[in-house]
């Protein structure tokens, strides 16, 4: 019964809470006297705001005050500058926020926004992502800090000298996060006491982020995400709405609830940021790859360079003597790009995995063999040796679960009356990392023990997971153990991002629990009223440098039907067999897998976003134009794992599981509806109008 | 949204005399478009006139063989009615593919019929749209099309009407019956809605302060074979690209009744007169349902970003003529 | 009620919200969605879009599911609504379909969670009473109650968004409370 609880199906301890409805959020804190604000967008994509008219707002019934550029609070200059909102009359893109409306109530607050007059000085914009723009440029880093360019060999004369070759180009259109609650903040001063609720993935850093701007001591303020909506990546730092919240707080005197309207997030929380790749893949005629070449061009704002990794995972997944992987950002006069699950890896993998795809059917060869013979020893990238590496385990697992040696191989060979039936598979990989935290736990004398660590619970279930890695360090059954995460008061941790939230917190859980285990095992007599308390940092240790490539790895096999009437595309089955570490909760780690992968099928079938050439901004900013799949299109979704070991990650041997699931099933969907159509499609995402021009043209 | 007053008439009659007296306002019934118009801005009112409770909710059998659906009808009860399921077949599918269980059952029949296009620049006023602010211009025409129409638009606006259940009404030769000041008058449904042309600031033929209070299907549709089909973006929950609704009656082998409307193609259910005209008292067989669509597709005038309509119209109605039309007997 | 003077921006309502009576003075602008969370503090139902794209605030309205908040306050004087705060009645236990959930693991982030429940005991009735989907087949005989099959599950729920993806487990949630 002590043995372990890691790994065990425990169910989530908030569950309760979550289904009745009593789980609160960030806008449900109702505080006296609480005010509601409501941004104003900016008109124009690129110019300068000349005047704000705040009259006509201002004299409805209920309106509290209007900030403005020239009246708002003044703030420290932030790292990240698109949380400068108000600061100044310049807009770097449409939508910027350029006025802030406080009132008694939400529908005061909304008509006062409608009510405020902007007028803006325009200037002309250009919003068009092209490889060849005049100003592109290769940047040194990419987002997380990799060089933007890795040569090894001599890519262009191998691939030249190559027996096979793929020469390809794939494109990832603009992505939305939309977690289903919008980015919410309510903000409450005491004298220079700051207190926030927010739905964010990391209290932590929303913290220091608010201490410099307000020029506050940290201590002073409070940070609360007891339970957030989703994230995503949307919600990793803070955004605008929990700076807004503060500044309309402080200039009004009342708690400000800011609950982003759900139009406003395309522009104002980021998005994946589209890509342009050219795939270039030389082999022999055996199959052994000669040259990987992975190009991608992406774009970022004039507000700030964040450069999607997207050619990255060429550096990782398969041996080849040469290899380039690089990329180019072009600014422009968009919003914002930031994070969406997986950055990176999500369209780097959808473009990779099906040039892979496209290979196997130049050289004739089944794509699950093709890349088994190019499984490398070390990191392509690195050199550096795998910690582990189980990627052909989850191919060969996959497709025998998934029945892949009954398929035949040939496009367009399975229909059903009007409907194309095919099949396809694709890699995935994601980096296992971690980074510093700490934790403090604590043994009460009736038995109980408390662990206290500023984790987030973004849906993953933080709550559950870190009181088995404290249970498993203990040796107590997991309900003696009580977790509290979700507070600036407790012990400061990183946020629930980058798959390396677990593998974080975990770890300080963990030394904080081996060290309090040692501690009782030496004390004697009955504990002291207030029980025994350890602290753990892993500054040092989680941060290490590893000889070692760390990666999680996985495979996707996918079903489609293409219906030839309509060109709709839907699904049939997914499955995903992981290679992630030790899987710490089985009920939820599923949970994780599946909704990712249900995200990926969204990225290849139905979530499409446009920049719009002539107003700057997206054109489907609701959840009615922005199609995230609904439950209709989401059928049998499977999900399992292999038993890996790996001693070289953290004290639970596990890996980060959040953001896999995405990577590779858009490619595994695309793959399979070329192998169901005969036709090669390689703009996303694949909506009836696109499959059926296909269709109608090449068949 | 803008502060309004709420009025709740007992009758017809009391309503259409409210919004006399109250420039500026609007009926609300199920409120599924209207009171999210409200939010956006898109709509304005200055008296909101709730007529949901109105004694229009009841579906009845007339004496002449038709069936009367009141105006206040939801349409998750419309489409579960067996008469309708059993009679009109197209109507009660028309209604499920549309929006959710949940909007289905605040959607009125009326405010379907009412509800407004879908087109991203008409829902913001940041933007340039002629049907929410006349002369202003039309941003999609050089924008971003893709869902716009390909048949019967103007310069001036190219968006499409957006109800699935009009489109099956247009096919199945139903009424819209709307009482005004002037009292009763009766609209063929495939005629209620405009074309835009110069004025796409008007979706309707219907007068200012008119209500709908009901929609007619005739006898001379009811049991006549008829289907529905959409196609969309995602599974579920989500607008036409393109839909047809098709009523079909074939006897000996030859077509004696047709009525095809097409979805998500123009301002207006698309009546697809110039097929229908083909095909009366032509055998019915693939390659005369082909001919027939293709005369009415002709018309099309697809835009840079939108071509692709023709073809899924065309595929669309083709397959659901065949479907309806039974299998030739075996020689 | 068809006087020409301007009506008044605001009314006086009375709901009956999870079996108690509730006598409000409200905006007319007022949603039904924001009377629950900001007036009664029931903010089980949840705002994901405020514009009937989502299902996060589907309650039941006279036993129908329905979208708070395309629904204004108003217009529901005398309505009875249920929420999910007002599914489980006055004991403990939770109501089967929650504890489903939980069983399930039929959520995570817990913010479309409650429309979702909602949704489904609203669904479950429809489909009792006979009401058809876009899956049912044509041939089914009117007037009958519907099976559930999970595709007929799948689609009915589909006005319910869950951007974390816990479809599949939903399905099975439901399936376990109809079986």
């Amino acid at each position: 019964m002590t043995a372990t609880s890691l790994g065990a199906p425990v169910e989530r301890r908030e569950g309760r809470q979550k289904v009745t409805g009593a789980a609160r959020y960030a806008a449900e804190y109702h505080l006296p006297g609480r005010a509601h604000a409501w941004p104003v967008p900016a008109p124009v994509a690129r110019g300068r705001v000349t005047a704000v008219d705040t009259s006509a707002a201002l004299a409805l019934p209920g309106v509290l005050a209007v900030l403005t550029p020239d009246d708002a609070p003044r703030l420290a200059e932030p790292e990240d500058a698109t949380l400068a909102v108000l600061q100044g009359p310049d807009v770097p893109h449409r939508g910027w926020c350029v006025a802030l409306a406080v009132a008694e109530t939400l529908e005061a607050a909304r008509a006062a926004a409608r009510a405020v007059r902007v007028t803006c000085a325009a200037e002309p914009h250009d919003v068009g992502l092209d490889p060849g723009h005049r100003d592109a440029y290769e940047p040194k880093e990419t987002n997380a800090g990799y060089p933007g360019r890795v040569e090894h060999g001599d890519p262009q004369a191998a691939f030249a000298a190559a027996e096979v070759r793929v020469d390809t180009v794939y494109r990832v259109p603009p992505l939305h996060n939309h977690p289903m609650e919008p980015h919410t903040s309510t903000a409450h001063w005491d004298g220079d006491r700051l207190t926030v609720y927010t739905s964010s993935q990391g209290g932590t850093t929303v913290r220091s982020v608010l201490a410099q701007l307000f020029r506050l001591p940290e201590d002073t303020i409070t940070v609360v995400s007891e339970h957030v909506g989703g994230g995503f990546g949307s919600k990793g730092t803070p955004r605008p709405d929990v700076v807004l919240a503060a500044m309309a707080a402080r200039h009004t005197g009342r708690p400000v609830t800011l609950a982003y309207p759900r139009r406003s997030l395309p522009t104002t929380v980021g998005h994946r940021a589209p890509t342009v790749q050219r795939l270039r893949l030389g082999a022999h005629t055996d199959g052994r790859l000669t040259a990987v070449l992975h190009e991608t061009t992406t774009h970022t704002s004039r507000v700030k360079a964040f450069v999607e990794q997207a050619a990255v995972p060429a550096r990782v997944m398969y041996a080849a003597p040469a290899l380039l992987s690089s990329h180019r950002v072009v600014p422009l006069d968009v919003p914002s790009p930031s994070w969406m699950r997986a950055p990176g890896e999500a369209p780097g993998m959808y473009a990779l995995e099906s040039a892979m795809d496209e290979l196997a059917d130049a050289l004739g060869m089944d794509p699950v063999e093709l890349r088994v013979r190019n499984d490398p020893e070390c990191e392509p990238g690195s050199g550096k040796p795998f910690s582990s590496r189980h990627l052909v385990e989850c191919l060969r697992e996959g497709a025998r679960r998934f029945g892949w040696a009954e398929r035949d191989p040939r496009p367009r060979s399975r229909t059903e009356g009007p409907l194309l039936i095919g099949t396809g598979v694709a890699a995935a990989t994601y980096p296992a990392a971690a980074v510093p935290a700490t934790a403090s736990a604590r043994a009460l004398p009736d038995g109980t023990f408390a662990v206290r660590i500023n984790a987030t619970d973004i849906g993953t279930g933080a709550r559950t997971v870190l009181a088995q890695v404290a249970a498993d360090a203990l040796a107590v059954p997991v309900d003696r153990v009580g977790t509290e995460i979700g507070h600036s008061d407790l012990p400061p941790a990183w946020l629930a991002g980058g798959s390396m939230g677990t593998a974080s917190w975990g770890w300080a859980v963990h030394e904080a629990c081996a060290e309090l285990a040692s501690r009782l095992a030496a004390h004697t007599g009955p504990l002291p009223a207030d029980g025994i308390e350890t602290r753990a940092d892993t500054a040092g240790r989680a941060d290490a440098d590893s000889p070692y490539a760390r990666h999680a790895f996985g495979a996707h096999f996918a079903e489609v039907a293409v219906d030839s009437v309509t060109g709709e595309t839907r699904v049939r089955r997914l499955l995903g067999i992981y290679a992630a570490g030790r899987i710490l909760n089985a009920r939820t780690a599923r949970s994780q897998f599946t909704g990712a992968m249900t995200m990926g099928l969204g990225m290849a079938l139905t979530e499409g976003s446009t920049l719009d050439p002539a107003f700057g901004d997206f054109t489907e900013t609701d959840l009615a134009s922005y199609h995230v799949p609904a439950h209709a299109d989401v059928p049998a979704i499977e999900a399992d794992w292999i038993d890996e070991e790996d001693p070289h990650l953290n004290p639970m041997g596990s890996k980060g599981i959040g953001e896999i699931g995405i990577v590779g099933t858009a490619a595994a969907l695309g793959n399979a509806v070329h192998h169901a159509t005969g036709i090669r499609f390689r703009h996303l995402p694949l909506t009836p109008d696109r499959i059926l021009t296909g269709l109608l043209a090449g068949g | 949204m803008k502060s309004f007053g709420y009025l709740r008439p007992d009758s017809v009659q009391e309503a259409v005399e409210a919004y006399a007296a109250h420039p500026g306002a609007r009926y609300l019934a199920g409120g599924t478009n209207l009171v999210d118009l409200m939010k956006l801005g898109v709509e304005r009112p200055a008296v909101l006139i709730d007529v949901g409770r109105l004694p229009l909710d009841t579906i009845e059998e007339l004496p002449d063989g038709s069936l009367r659906a009141g105006a206040t009808v939801r349409n998750s009860d419309l489409a579960a009615d067996p008469r309708v399921r059993d009679r009109y077949p197209a109507l009660s599918q028309a209604l499920l593919a549309g929006a959710s269980g949940q909007l289905r059952n605040a959607a009125t029949t009326g405010g379907n019929l009412l509800q407004r296009t879908r087109c991203p620049y008409f829902q913001d006023l940041d933007k340039p749209c002629n049907k929410r602010e006349p002369g202003s211009g039309c941003s999609a025409l050089d924008g971003v099309h893709r869902d716009h129409a390909v048949l019967g638009h103007s310069p001036h606006c190219i968006a499409t009407q957006p109800s699935d259940m009009a489109v099956a009404l247009a096919a199945l030769d139903a009424q819209v019956e709307l009482y005004g000041t002037e009292g009763t008058r009766r609209l063929p449904a495939a005629e209620f809605h405009r074309l835009p042309g110069e004025h796409p600031e008007r979706d309707t033929w219907i007068r200012p302060g008119e209500l709908i209070t009901g929609v007619l299907l005739p006898a001379g549709t009811a049991g006549v074979p008829s289907a529905y089909r959409k196609a969309r973006d995602r599974a579920s929950y989500a607008f036409a690209l393109a839909s047809v609704a098709v009523v079909l009656r074939v006897a000996d082998g030859v077509v004696d009744q047709a009525g095809i409307a097409f979805g998500g193609l123009a301002h207006r259910p698309w009546r697809a007169r110039h097929a229908e005209l083909a095909l009366l008292g032509a055998h019915a067989t693939p390659a005369a349902f082909e001919g027939a669509v293709d005369l009415e597709l002709m018309h099309a005038e697809p835009l840079r970003d939108n071509a692709y309509k023709v073809s899924l119209a065309h595929n669309l109605a083709l397959d659901v003529l065949n479907r309806l039309a039974p299998a030739p007997a075996a020689a | 009620m068809t006087s020409a003077n301007k009506p008044a921006p605001d009314s006086e309502i009375t709901l009956r919200v999870n079996g108690k009576p509730h006598t409000l003075h409200i905006d007319n602008r007022r949603t039904l969605l924001d009377l629950l969370r900001e007036d009664l503090g029931l903010t089980g139902s949840k705002k994901g879009c405020d514009h009937g794209q989502c299902g996060a605030c589907t309650v039941l309205a006279d036993g129908r599911r329905v979208n708070s908040c395309l629904l204004l306050a108003v217009a529901l004087d005398g309505s009875e609504i249920t929420t999910v705060e007002g599914l489980g009645g006055d004991g403990e236990e939770p109501h089967p379909l929650q504890r489903a959930f939980l069983d399930r693991d039929a959520f995570q982030c817990g913010y479309c969670t409650p429309g979702q429940i909602c949704s489904a005991i609203g669904m479950i009735a429809e489909a009792a009473a006979g009401h058809p989907s876009q899956v049912t087949d044509p041939a089914t005989p009117s007037g009958r109650p519907v099976p559930l099959d999970r595709s007929e599950i799948r689609e009915r729920l589909s006005g319910n968004l869950c951007r974390c993806g816990a479809y599949p487990r939903i399905v099975e949630a439901v399936e376990d409370v109809i079986r």
